[in-house]
C-alpha cells in the first residue's frame, strides 16, 4: 500500500470529518448525532487499527534503517518526511490499539457533545501517530504541541469539577517545556542547515551545545513523561478526565516524553546523555520511591493511579539512559506494557465510577463479593502493576533494572526497592475497593460489569499476559532498532 | 526403563495438569458445579502425582538421566536469555514428588474441609494455580523462570491466605505475606542481576561452569569492592530467607494461618516455604565458593531455628504452634546448607514436608471436629472422640521429634534431623570451626525444644481433662465473620467433637505413611551410601566439602545427644501437662518477663509496625503534603502565578480562553518556525 503512513496517520482526521458532516445532515436536537458519531468514530479507529496491523506486518525488523518512507520537499528546507522504525511503529500500533477501546469506553458514559467528543478524540489520534511518524523537526513539533489541545479540550469540557485547575495545571507545566524545545529546535535548523530528523542523528554536535539542546529536550519530554519534581499535573489532570481521557493520557501521551528522549536526546547529543546520566538516575529514582510512597496515601482510586503512573514511568527514564540494550529495550517495553495496565486501570476505576459516581476509596469495600469477575479483572491488572512475572508489567522493570546495574548499581539498588513499595500501595488499593465485609448500603445492588465492559478489557487482558508470557513478540521488532542505536551512543561517548 | 520422549512428554503432560484444572475450576467453575471443579482439579493433580513418581523411580532405580525440554523463548535481549523449559534432574525429581504428592493429598482433604464453603471453586482453582506456579520454579533452567514461579507461588499463597477475604485480619495477612516476600524479591532481582553482569548469563547450566574461576575475584557494588561470590550469594539468600521466613523475614508466615488450614498444609509448611532451601541447595556450586555467604546462611537458619521453637512453646493458638515449628525446622535446613549438607538439608525438606503436612492436616481436623476453635486452651480429652487423627498425630510428633535409637532406626525426622546435626558437628572439626559448632549447639537446643512444644500440643490437645463443654458452641465470633463464606457451618448447637470423615482421614492415613517410612526408605540415596549415585551432580560439593562424609564417623556421644536432649524435652512437657496439669497454666498466668517476651514473639510485629508500617505512612504523607503540594506547587503553579492571577481577576477570563491561548502560542511558535526558515533559508 503506498503512502501507508499518511493514510495511518490522516484516516482519523478523516473520520472527525465525516462525523462532522453527519452532524451536518441529521436533523434533530443537539444530540440527535450522537449514535452516528459514536459508530463512525468505532468504525474509523477499527480501521485504523487494521492498517496499523497491516503495517506491523509489512514491516521488516531486521532492516535498521526507517521504513515505508515517504518524503516531499515543503517549504524553505523542511519537509514533509515521514517513516518508522521498530520503535516508532509499535507505537503508532499501541495508539491504534487503545483507540477503539477509548471510543467503546466513552459509549455511555458521555451524554452530551458526543459529537464534539469524538471529534476530539479522532484529532487527537491523528496527532499522537503524526509524532511518531514525523521524521522532521517541524512536522514532529507540530504534531507534539497538537496533541495538547484536544487534550485540553477533553479534561476542560467533559472532565470534572475541577477541571480548570487541572488544566490550567497542566498547560503551566508543558508551556515552559515547549518553549525551551521550540528555541533548540530553531538553533538546530540554523546550526545543520536541516530539519531531516535522520540527518540530525548523523550529525555531531559539539560538546557544549549537546549541553544546552539537551537540557532543552529535557525540559520538554521530562515534563510529558512526567518525570520528579515536574510530575504534580499529572494527578489532577487524570482525576478531572472523563475515562477515556485518562486512558489516552496515560497509556499514549505520557509516552511522547519517552518516545522524545529515545528519537533526540540519546541519539544527537550523546555526551550531554552521558553526563547527565546521574541526574537522570536520581530522578527517576526519586520517582520510583517518592510517587509509590505518596500513591500509597492516596484516598482516590485515580490519583492513586496516577502517582503509581510516574513511578512507572522512573523505571523508563533510567531505562532509555543506562544506554545499553536492555535498558532501552526495556524502556521501550515498560512504555508499551504501562499503556496497556495503566489503560485497563483507569477503565476498572471507570467502571465502579460510573456504577456510583465517586472515587472515593473510602466509600467502597467488600466489592468482590458483588463483583466477582470484575474483582478478577481488577486483580489481573492490580498483579501486573506490581510487575508479577508473567505479566508484561514485569518485563519492562526486570530488564529496566538489569540495564540500570551496569551503569550504576545504587541506581538498580533503590529502583528494585520499587517492588517492595508497588506492592504496598497497589494491594492496598485492592484491598480496601475489593475485601472486607460490604458496609455502605449503597454497594448492596452494584452490579457486576456486563458484555460491553467485558469487551474493553478482553484484548488488554491478552496483552498483558500474552507479552509478559512471550515478550519477544516485541522485543524482537524493537531488538535491531534499539541495538544500533545503542550501538551508536556507545561509540559516540567512548564506552 | 521408559524412553525418553515418553517421559518428557509425560513430564510436561504432569506439570501443566495443574494449570489446566485451575483455569477449568476457575473460569468455569460456577458453570460446572463445585464437585465437578473439585473432580477436575483433584483428578488432574493426582495424574500429575502419579507422573512425579514415575520419574522419581526411574530417577532412582531406573537410570534415568537429566534433561532439560525448552518450550518456548521468554526473554531474549542480547545475552539475558531465558526460556520456558523443563529441568530434571535430582533436586527437581525430588520436588516433584513432594509438591505433587502433598498437594493431591490437600486437595483430597479439602473435599471434606471446604465442605460447606461456597467459593470451593475457587478455591480448588486457587490450589492447583498454587501447584503448577510452584512446579515451574523447581523445574526452571534459569534465573527468570524460578523467579516466575518463586512470585507466582507467593501469589497463591496471597489470594489462600486471603481466601476468607471478608475477614479484616485475613485480608491483611495476605498483604503482609506478599509485601514480605517482596522484601526478600528485591535481593533475589539484586542477585540475579549480579549474576547476570558478572557471568553474562542467568541460565543454570551456563552459569555452574563458570562459578570456579570467579572465586576471590573482586565486584563493585554501591561503592564498595566485594568478595564477587559471596555478594551474589547473600543477594540471592535475601530472597531465600523472605520466600522461607527466615528470622527478620519470618513475620509473614505465622501471620498466614489465617488461611484454610489446608492451604497452611500445602503452602505454608510443605512446600512454598522450602522454596528458599530448595534455591540455595541448588545453587550448591555458588555456595560452596561463596564461604562467607555461607556463614551467614548458617548463622541465620541457627537463630531462626531457635528462635521460633522459643515462641512456638508459648502459643496456644494450635496452627501457630506448628507455624513457629515449620519456621524453625526450616532454619534447621539452612544451617545444614550453611555448613555444606546439601544433601541432609534436602532430605529434612523432603521428610519435613510430609510429617509437617500430616500435623497441618491433623490440626485441621482436630479445629474442624471442634467447630473451628483453635485454642488449644479450650480442647483438652480428644484422643478418644478423634482417634484416628489422634494416631496420625502421634506418628507426626514422634517424627518431627526425630525419636529414633542411633544403629536401628526412626521414623523420618530422625534419619534428616540427625544427619543435620551430625554434619554441624562434623563441619566443626572440619574449617567451619566456629560456625558448625554454632550451628550444632544451637540445633540440638532447638531438638529440645522441639519435643517440647511438639508434645505440649498433642497433650494440650488430646490428653488431660476436656476445657471444653457440650452445651456450649464454640467461639464463632472469629471464624465466622466472613459470613455467607463461612466454611463447613454445620452443627451451631451442642459442641460435640467428632472423627472427620473419611476424605480428610484418608490423607491424613497416606501422609503418616511417609511420615515414618521417608526416612528409612531414602536415607540411603539422600545421605547415605548411594548419596553419589542418587544426585548425580545436581549438589555439588567441593573437594573439601567432606562434611556429609565425615558426619557418618562422628563421636558415639553426637549421635545419641539429639535422643537424649528429645526425650528430655517431652519428659517436661509430659511433667508439667499431664503429670502436673495446671502447672504450666500457672507459670503462664504469672506473665514472667521471659514467657511475655516470647509470647509476644520478641516483639518482632510491634517493632516492625512501629518502624516500617507507620514510618512508610509517615513517610508517604510528608512527600504528598509537603512534598507535592506545599513545595512543588506551591513554588510553581500555585505560587505567585495563581496568586496574582486570582486578585486581579483575569483568571475568569483565564479559564474560558486559555486553550485558545494555549493553541495561539503553539501557532506563534509554528510562525516562528516559518519565519525563521524562510529567512534563513529564502523562500
Amino acid at each position: 500500500m503506498p503512502h501507508i503512513l499518511s493514510i495511518v496517520t490522516f484516516l482519523p482526521l478523516l473520520g472527525a470529518a465525516a462525523i462532522i458532516a453527519a452532524s451536518l445532515l441529521i436533523k434533530g436536537d443537539k444530540e440527535a448525532a450522537a449514535p452516528a458519531a459514536r459508530w463512525i468514530a468505532l468504525g474509523t479507529t477499527l480501521v485504523v487499527l487494521a492498517v496499523s496491523v497491516l503495517l506491523t506486518a509489512q514491516f521488516d525488523p531486521s532492516n535498521t534503517a526507517y521504513q515505508f518512507v515517504e518524503h516531499m520537499p515543503w517549504f524553505a528546507g523542511a519537509a514533509y518526511h515521514l517513516g518508522v522504525d521498530g520503535v516508532s511503529i509499535l507505537f503508532v500500533l499501541l495508539t491504534a490499539f487503545l483507540m477503539p477501546i477509548c471510543v467503546i469506553a466513552s459509549w455511555k458514559s458521555i451524554e452530551h457533545r458526543v459529537v464534539e467528543y469524538m471529534v476530539a478524540f479522532l484529532v487527537l489520534e491523528t496527532l499522537v501517530i503524526g509524532v511518531f511518524t514525523a521524521l522532521d523537526l517541524f512536522l514532529f513539533y507540530v504534531f507534539f504541541e497538537g496533541t495538547l489541545v484536544p487534550m485540553f479540550l477533553i479534561i476542560g469540557i467533559w472532565g470534572g469539577a475541577n477541571r480548570i485547575y487541572a488544566s490550567y495545571k497542566f498547560f503551566l507545566y508543558t508551556l515552559l517545556g515547549s518553549v525551551l524545545m521550540l528555541l533548540a529546535m530553531l538553533w538546530m535548523a540554523h546550526e545543520t542547515g536541516t530539519t531531516s530528523i535522520p540527518d540530525l542523528k548523523n550529525y555531531e554536535f559539539g560538546a557544549q551545545a549537546q549541553t544546552l539542546l539537551w537540557l532543552a529536550f529535557f525540559a520538554s519530554f521530562a515534563v510529558k513523561m512526567p518525570m520528579w519534581p515536574v510530575h504534580t499535573w499529572l494527578p489532577d489532570a487524570h482525576v478531572q478526565a472523563p475515562t477515556a481521557g485518562s486512558v489516552i493520557l496515560a497509556g499514549i501521551l505520557l509516552k511522547l516524553g519517552g518516545y522524545g528522549f529515545i528519537l533526540f536526546n540519546l541519539p544527537m547529543f550523546p555526551l550531554a546523555s552521558e553526563m547527565f546520566t546521574p541526574l537522570v538516575f536520581a530522578l527517576s529514582v526519586i520517582a520510583v520511591v517518592y510517587t509509590s510512597l505518596v500513591a500509597f496515601r492516596q484516598t482516590d482510586i485515580k490519583k492513586l493511579i496516577a502517582y503509581s503512573s510516574v513511578a512507572h514511568m522512573g523505571f523508563v527514564t533510567m531505562g532509555i539512559f543506562a544506554g545499553n540494550e536492555t535498558g532501552v529495550q526495556g524502556a521501550v517495553f515498560q512504555m508499551l506494557s504501562h499503556g496497556l495496565i495503566s489503560g485497563a486501570l483507569f477503565l476498572c476505576v471507570g467502571v465502579v465510577y460510573d456504577r456510583m459516581h465517586t472515587r472515593e476509596i473510602a466509600f467502597y469495600g467488600g466489592l468482590t463479593a458483588r463483583m466477582p469477575w470484575y474483582a478478577a479483572i481488577f486483580l489481573m491488572f492490580t498483579m501486573a502493576n506490581v510487575g508479577l512475572p508473567g505479566t508484561s508489567g514485569f518485563v519492562g522493570e526486570v530488564l529496566t533494572m538489569t540495564g540500570a546495574y551496569q551503569v550504576s548499581t545504587w541506581t538498580a539498588l533503590i529502583a528494585a526497592s520499587g517492588v517492595i513499595f508497588s506492592a504496598v500501595y497497589a494491594l492496598t488499593l485492592f484491598r480496601n475497593v475489593m475485601y472486607g465485609p460490604i458496609t455502605n448500603p449503597a454497594l448492596e445492588s452494584i452490579t457486576d460489569i456486563d458484555k460491553r465492559e467485558l469487551l474493553l478489557f478482553v484484548p488488554l487482558i491478552i496483552g498483558t499476559i500474552g507479552l509478559g508470557l512471550y515478550p519477544n513478540a516485541i522485543l524482537d521488532i524493537t531488538g535491531p532498532s534499539v541495538e544500533a542505536l545503542t550501538t551508536a551512543y556507545r561509540a559516540a561517548i567512548g564506552g | 526403563m521408559i524412553g525418553t520422549v515418553t517421559i518428557q512428554t509425560l513430564v510436561t503432560i504432569g506439570i501443566f495438569a495443574p494449570l489446566v484444572g485451575a483455569a477449568i475450576a476457575g473460569f468455569f467453575g460456577r458453570r460446572i458445579g463445585d464437585i465437578a471443579s473439585q473432580a477436575v482439579t483433584t483428578g488432574l493433580l493426582f495424574v500429575s502425582c502419579i507422573i512425579s513418581w514415575i520419574v522419581f523411580s526411574q530417577w532412582t532405580w531406573g537410570g534415568l538421566e537429566a534433561f532439560t525440554i525448552k518450550l518456548l523463548p521468554f526473554i531474549h535481549v542480547g545475552d539475558f536469555v531465558s526460556n520456558w523449559s523443563i529441568r530434571i534432574d535430582a533436586m527437581s525429581a525430588t520436588m516433584l514428588i513432594v509438591v505433587t504428592s502433598v498437594s493431591a493429598l490437600v486437595h483430597l482433604y479439602s473435599w471434606g474441609y471446604m465442605k460447606e464453603d461456597d467459593s470451593r471453586p475457587r478455591f480448588f482453582a486457587y490450589l492447583s494455580l498454587f501447584t503448577f506456579m510452584m512446579l515451574s520454579l523447581v523445574t526452571a533452567a534459569d534465573f527468570l523462570q524460578m523467579f516466575f514461579g518463586w512470585e507466582g507461588v507467593g501469589l497463591a499463597s496471597y489470594l489462600l491466605i486471603g481466601f476468607w477475604y471478608k475477614k479484616d485480619t485475613a485480608s491483611a495477612a495476605a498483604i503482609k505475606a506478599f509485601v514480605v516476600n517482596r522484601v526478600g524479591d528485591f535481593g533475589f532481582l539484586l542477585g540475579m542481576m549480579t549474576v547476570f553482569w558478572m557471568f553474562g548469563t542467568i541460565e543454570f547450566a551456563k552459569f555452574f561452569p563458570l562459578i570456579a574461576d570467579k572465586a576471590g575475584t573482586g565486584w563493585e557494588f554501591l561503592g564498595y569492592t566485594w568478595s564477587a561470590l559471596d555478594l551474589a550469594g547473600l543477594l540471592l539468600f535475601i530472597g531465600a530467607m523472605g520466600k522461607s521466613a527466615q528470622f527478620f523475614l519470618h513475620t509473614w508466615l505465622p501471620d498466614a494461618m489465617e488461611g484454610p488450614t489446608p492451604v497452611s498444609a500445602l503452602i505454608h509448611a510443605a512446600t512454598m516455604v522450602t522454596a528458599g532451601v530448595y534455591m540455595v541447595c541448588l545453587l550448591s556450586p555458588l555456595y560452596e565458593h561463596a564461604p562467607v555467604a555461607s556463614q551467614f546462611i548458617t548463622v541465620i537458619g541457627g537463630i531462626t531455628a531457635i528462635f521460633a521453637a522459643t515462641v512456638g512453646m508459648m502459643q496456644n493458638d494450635i496452627k501457630r504452634v506448628i507455624a513457629y515449628s515449620t519456621c524453625s525446622q526450616l532454619g534447621y535446613m539452612f544451617f545444614a546448607a550453611g555448613v555444606g549438607a546439601y544433601q541432609s538439608a534436602m532430605f529434612h525438606l523432603f521428610t519435613h514436608a510430609f510429617f509437617k503436612a500430616l500435623l497441618f492436616l491433623g490440626a485441621g481436623s482436630v479445629i474442624h471436629g471442634m467447630h473451628h476453635e483453635q485454642d488449644m486452651r479450650k480442647m483438652g480429652g480428644l484422643w478418644k472422640l478423634l482417634p484416628v487423627t489422634y494416631a496420625t498425630m502421634m506418628i507426626g510428633t514422634i517424627a518431627i521429634t526425630g525419636l529414633g535409637i542411633p544403629g536401628i532406626g526412626g521414623f523420618a525426622g530422625f534419619y534428616s534431623k540427625d544427619s543435620i546435626l551430625e554434619s554441624a558437628f562434623a563441619s566443626a572439626s572440619s574449617g567451619h570451626a566456629v560456625f558448625g559448632m554454632f550451628a550444632f549447639v544451637i540445633g540440638l537446643s532447638a531438638a529440645l525444644l522441639t519435643a517440647y512444644y511438639s508434645w505440649r500440643l498433642v497433650f494440650m490437645t488430646f490428653h488431660n481433662k476436656a476445657q471444653w463443654k457440650e452445651e456450649e458452641g464454640a467461639a464463632h465470633h472469629d471464624a465466622h465473620a466472613h459470613d455467607d463464606h463461612a466454611h463447613d457451618d454445620h452443627h451451631h448447637g451442642p459442641l460435640q467433637p467428632h472423627e472427620s470423615p473419611w476424605i480428610m482421614v484418608v490423607p491424613l492415613l497416606l501422609l503418616s505413611i511417609g511420615a515414618v517410612f521417608a526416612g528409612m526408605i531414602f536415607a540411603p540415596h539422600f545421605i547415605g551410601h548411594h548419596e553419589a549415585e542418587f544426585w548425580r551432580g545436581a549438589i555439588f560439593t567441593a573437594e573439601a566439602n567432606h562434611v556429609l562424609h565425615d558426619s557418618h564417623s562422628v563421636p558415639t556421644w553426637v549421635k545419641w545427644a539429639p535422643l537424649i536432649v528429645t526425650l528430655l524435652g517431652t519428659f517436661i512437657a509430659y511433667w508439667l501437662y499431664v503429670v502436673k496439669e495446671g502447672a504450666a497454666k500457672e507459670m503462664a498466668a504469672k506473665k514472667g518477663p521471659l514467657y511475655t517476651f516470647l509470647y509476644n514473639k520478641w516483639y518482632w510485629d510491634e517493632l516492625y509496625n512501629v518502624t516500617f508500617v507507620k514510618g512508610t505512612k509517615a513517610l508517604g504523607d510528608f512527600f504528598w503534603k509537603i512534598g507535592d503540594v506545599k513545595i512543588i506547587d506551591g513554588l510553581g503553579p500555585n505560587g505567585a502565578a495563581w496568586a496574582s492571577l486570582k486578585s486581579a481577576g483575569w483568571l475568569s477570563r483565564f479559564q474560558s480562553g486559555f486553550v485558545y491561548f494555549y493553541a495561539f502560542v503553539m501557532l506563534i511558535g509554528v510562525a516562528a518556525f516559518l519565519a525563521f526558515a524562510i529567512f534563513t533559508w529564502g523562500a
